[in-house]
């Protein structure tokens, strides 16, 4: 019976992935996939940003935190920036992230980072297939920066 | 050594009784053994109190920005690089500040000396060799055996900003810099790796020690201070702490001049400097960059070419 049960859960386990997109390319690839009924899974949690620069180091930390199973941070094409410059500055920035998370023993495809223009929705499904795959194939995040009840002192234990 | 202490002094004495700087920040003898605490002289009675030896470890450049008025500051290499990044940031008005150069061969780990001989009662150096009477014995070191480990790579003792330099320069070689400590821990596996990080955090007690020891950490409103949005919670495990290191360094990146100060003032013995010193060899390797060693320039973060190295990509 238990061990039933479980199964049922795994099957049903969908990971959630928190998604920063920016407002003028991933965000409308996002639509456009919509727009144009291309199926992908519904594990992302869209959160709308002006722009990949805009994002701060400390969101893709605090997804994590509040118990994202991944994360997702996608912005126009380089050289396509709506400001200019924008995903340009944004790039050494996200570079610098996952190498940090990595090197504190994140699993690599937690955090994943990629470039979808707003022509591009039915790359946008793709991208989302494959980070749910992956963020799917680690299981929930139970990771390091979680914050359960205690910190994780009781997974140290 | 002795020279240089009365060459600063002069300086000093030199500068204040001209008018030329409203205050000098030097060293001057701490009330711990082995301990320099900042010394902020504000007339020429008061420079005979400036010392400069192995036991200066704090980074002066924290105190220039907060000190109202025009300042000389005694500066040995990490001090000065993290002047020229605080002055590429604007934080700093060079017409307000006299830097007196210095050459340092290193400073004290006291740690790797609490570690053998339990807290230090009383201590002396003379020629390069460190006598020290602590709680649990009393052992002769050679200065070489006390090094802080940021000092054992250091490529800048000299100053890279100077308006008088007292003293003699120090040779160094000028390789590029090797980052051993940092390959040792990527060679790890993610596993090991974490375990290091999870064992670290969870003896941090989010003090902000390292934060306010910190030369570059000047933001008016740390984030982990803020309410709105509110980061953290104030609650100390490792998860979170780790959140605060990592949001720290990130802050950090290519602007950190590995002085070590925030490592030397951790209470807990944290290894802080293994998350900065990633991040410095990141930027080195990915950006061709060093943070600091002209007053020229921006910090890494702050440009961009239109090839950056894009490794960080999902896979398709």
């Amino acid at each position: 019976m238990g061990e039933i049960q479980v199964e049922a859960e795994n099957k049903k386990y969908e990971p959630k992935i928190a998604a920063f997109l920016c407002n003028w390319c991933s965000y409308a690839g996002a639509d456009l996939a919509g727009v144009g009924r291309v199926q992908y899974p519904a594990t992302i949690r869209t959160i709308r940003v002006p722009c990949s620069g805009r994002i701060n180091p400390l969101y893709v930390l605090k997804a994590m935190a509040n118990g994202a199973d991944g994360v997702l941070v996608s912005g126009c094409h380089p050289g396509d920036c709506h400001y200019i410059s924008g995903n340009y500055v944004a790039r050494r920035k996200f570079a610098l992230i996952k190498s940090l998370l990595n090197h504190v023993g994140l699993e690599e495809d937690r955090i994943s980072f990629s470039w979808v223009s707003a022509a591009e929705g039915i790359r946008f499904a793709e991208v989302v297939k494959g980070v749910t795959e992956r963020v799917s194939a680690l299981g929930p995040n139970n990771g390091i920066f979680k914050v359960v009840d205690d910190g994780g002192a009781a997974a140290d234990e | 050594m002795n020279n240089i202490i009365n060459d600063i002094r002069d300086k000093a004495r030199q500068l204040l009784a001209e008018g030329k700087v409203d205050v000098v920040i030097g060293y001057e003898k701490g009330s711990l053994p082995l301990k320099a605490t900042p010394f902020f002289a504000h007339s020429p009675a008061e420079v005979d109190s400036l010392i400069w030896d192995e036991t200066c470890e704090n980074n002066l450049a924290t105190y220039v920005a907060k000190t109202p008025g025009k300042k000389a500051i005694v500066a040995k290499g990490c001090d000065s690089r993290a002047l020229a990044v605080l002055l590429q940031e604007n934080q700093l008005v060079r017409d307000d500040l006299y830097i007196i150069g210095v050459s340092c061969t290193g400073v004290i780990d006291q740690r790797k000396i609490v570690a053998e001989v339990g807290e230090i009662l009383e201590a002396g150096i003379n020629d390069g060799k460190i006598s020290v009477k602590g709680m649990a014995g009393d052992k002769e070191y050679l200065f070489a055996e006390l090094k802080d480990a940021t000092c054992q790579t250091c490529r800048y003792p000299n100053p890279v900003l100077e308006d008088v330099h007292l003293g003699e320069t120090i040779a160094v070689s000028q390789e590029a810099p090797a980052f051993a400590d940092v390959i040792a821990l990527e060679e790890q596996s993610a596993g090991e790796r974490q375990d290091y990080f999870k064992e670290q955090m969870s003896k941090c007690i989010r003090c902000y020690a390292c934060r306010n020891a910190c030369p570059l950490c000047y933001c008016q409103e740390c984030f982990v201070d803020c309410n709105s949005p509110r980061w953290l919670t104030g609650g100390v495990n490792r998860a979170e702490n780790l959140f605060f290191q990592a949001g720290r360094v990130l802050h950090l990146a290519g602007r950190c001049v590995d002085c070590g100060a925030c490592t030397r003032a951790c209470p807990q013995g944290v290894d802080i400097r293994a998350l900065n010193r990633k991040m410095t060899k990141d930027v080195y390797t990915m950006y061709n960059h060093e943070a600091g060693i002209s007053e020229d320039g921006k910090p890494a973060l702050n440009e961009y070419t239109t090839n950056d190295p894009e490794q960080f990509l999902v896979k398709e």
